[in-house]
């Protein structure tokens, strides 16, 4: 994969995985652009890091705690969590379905 | 035809500790302070677009009322003083974006808490800035809403991700805006704005509420005209918070006390090869004066070798895409916003870059060396910064570009944050600040890297720079064809 572009079906699993929807127009401009991304940040194979630890966070900072206790200032009411929400039932947010009824 | 009115009232030319100086001897209002921001705004943001969202002016005037009948000896500098976030932060009472029409409609059930921080210190929120969406990008044109402007050159970006803050700061708005910076967001705009900003040490301001871009390299920071005015907001709201794990336990410093116009004993490094190609030849110029202007300040300043740059941008575009393809997967139109389809062209691509850096098969060529590659990076920045106070670096390879350049090339995009990326990565704090203006009337920038926690000393470095220089002092005069 290294320095080349992706393919066509590679584009439509990533998007699949992102869960970003393309059309086949914005998935030939992807291959191009998404490519030349991937093939850019190639480059870092490069640098030698071989027994090197990997870092993921800069603080220093372990097994931050809080109390185990319940914070009634931070809690939401029904109404309030719901008032950004499109679709609403009786107090709920509507989902698509997730299992489909067999025939 | 005149693109913005000039207005005659120039309070807000002052420093914030003078303004709050008059506001105590009750010489100038909290009133009149608001209504010089409305006033400004109203002359220019049907050109610049700045804002995404304003309050209401009575709104605004009501509290800058309150402000001025509640003001006591004891009330914090920014009591009853206007500003503006970059609209990536959560805000109870205005609207919040993130530039996307994802988030068109959408009102947070609760505040930041930089704004929470602010508000207790009795600073009046009057305005949501325009950004590239999501933080995607370094020119704010990826937004949903009309492009930011350039106040120096309205055919020019305002630089990105927080082009609006920065420009708002320009045309003196307000004294000062909350800037957001992943990889430059708040450094960018400020070269390319001519104004002061500060990308602080990684957890030293708290996170919650920032919508956020890629979380291990977020950090809140303050924009402003002057190194001073960004010291005086950033000790209003530094410290931990029990609402964000990885904001830092580390004490809050004086920041804005003990700066000196005296360098002598400060040591700067100079890395060569930030200064090779690439670098536009006035930007070099005037930041190889600004170090002279350093040594006759009494600073000693030696050329270093920091060699990883040309790997930056790399480890930068695996870890922040990988970290925001799963930061932005909340996003599904379900509990608030709108859907997925709504994505930029450039959020759309980053998402998918991150998906394809931690997908199976891929992890350990991508994400898991990006990772190492940040170790590499932090012991290269610990030997230069245990023996130099900063790093002077250029902030931009090139001025404000015309719209467009950077739209519709990923590798443009990336390259533009070449000098600032790295920052992140490693977590240490930056002050970026004015250093002259290109023939064509461009404003130049350069950042000053420092220490962990060392924000003191590039306030120093830095206010002391501006005691001797006088380009955080230019503003745009707007424009008559």
């Amino acid at each position: 994969m290294k320095g080349s572009l992706l393919s066509i079906d590679d584009i439509k699993k990533i998007a699949k995985l992102a869960n970003i929807p393309i059309s086949e127009k914005q998935s030939e401009e992807l291959i191009k652009q998404v490519g030349v991304t991937v093939a850019y940040v190639s480059k870092l194979q490069e640098l030698p890091t071989d027994g090197v630890i990997e870092t993921s966070q800069v603080t220093g900072l372990e097994n931050v705690m809080r109390e185990d206790v319940v914070d009634e200032s931070r809690m939401f009411s029904q109404v309030e969590a719901l008032k950004n929400a499109t679709h609403t039932h009786n107090g709920f947010f509507v989902v698509d379905a997730v299992l489909e009824a067999s025939e | 035809m005149l693109y913005w009115r000039q207005v005659n009232k120039n309070l807000l030319d002052l420093s914030i500790l003078e303004l709050a100086k008059r506001l105590q001897d009750k010489s100038i209002t909290s009133v009149e302070l608001v209504d010089e921001s409305y006033e400004r705004m109203e002359a220019s943001e049907s050109v610049i677009h700045a804002a995404i969202t304003i309050r209401d002016k009575k709104e605004a005037l009501a509290l800058a009322k309150k402000a001025d009948e509640t003001r006591t000896a004891h009330s914090s500098p920014l009591h009853g003083m206007p500003y503006v976030v970059k609209d990536g932060y959560v805000t109870k009472d205005l609207r919040t974006t993130a530039a996307s029409k994802v988030l068109d409609t959408f009102m947070s059930p609760y505040n930041a808490t930089v704004i929470e921080k602010l508000e207790a210190k009795g600073a009046i929120l009057i305005g949501k800035m325009n950004m590239d969406a999501w933080g995607h990008g370094a020119s704010t044109e990826n937004t949903d809403y009309p492009v930011t402007k350039n106040p120096w050159d309205i055919t020019r970006s305002a630089g990105g991700s927080g082009g609006g803050p920065a420009a708002a700061i320009a045309l003196r708005y307000v004294p000062f805006a909350i800037g957001e910076d992943t990889g430059g967001s708040i450094r960018l705009p400020a070269a390319w704005c001519g104004i002061t900003s500060l990308k602080v040490t990684y957890g030293r301001v708290s996170r919650y509420g920032a919508i956020a871009y890629a979380s291990s390299l977020d950090t809140v920071g303050p924009t402003a005209k002057t190194a001073e005015d960004c010291a005086v907001v950033l000790e209003a709201i530094a410290g931990v918070d029990p609402k964000d794990a990885t904001s830092s336990p580390h004490a809050v410093d004086d920041y804005a006390n003990g700066m000196t116009k005296s360098l002598t004993g400060k040591r700067i490094a100079f890395p060569t090869e930030y200064y090779k190609e690439g670098l536009d030849t006035e930007i070099k110029a005037a930041i190889f004066k600004a170090r002279e202007q350093f040594v006759s300040l009494g600073a000693v300043v030696e050329d270093v070798s920091m060699p990883l740059l040309e790997f930056g941008v790399p480890v930068y575009y695996i870890l922040a895409p990988s970290e925001t393809s799963s930061n932005l997967g909340r996003y599904d139109g379900v509990r608030y916003g709108n859907g997925r389809e709504l994505f930029t062209k450039e959020t759309s691509r980053r998402v998918m870059t991150g998906t394809y850096a931690l997908s199976s098969g891929y992890y350990d060529a991508y994400y898991k060396k990006a990772q190492k590659a940040r170790t590499v990076f932090i012991k290269n920045y610990a030997s230069i910064l245990s023996k130099y106070d900063a790093i002077l670096a250029p902030v931009t390879t090139v001025p404000a570009t015309k719209f467009g350049a950077l739209l519709e090339d990923p590798v443009a995009n990336m390259m533009m944050d070449v000098y600032n990326v790295t920052v992140n990565i490693v977590g240490v704090p930056s002050l970026a600040l004015p250093c002259g203006f290109t023939k064509d009337g461009l404003p130049m920038g350069m950042q000053l890297i420092g220490n962990m926690h060392g924000e003191k000393t590039l306030i120093s470095l830095g206010s002391a720079y501006q005691s001797a220089t006088d380009w955080h002092t230019k503003t745009p005069q707007g424009v008559t064809i």
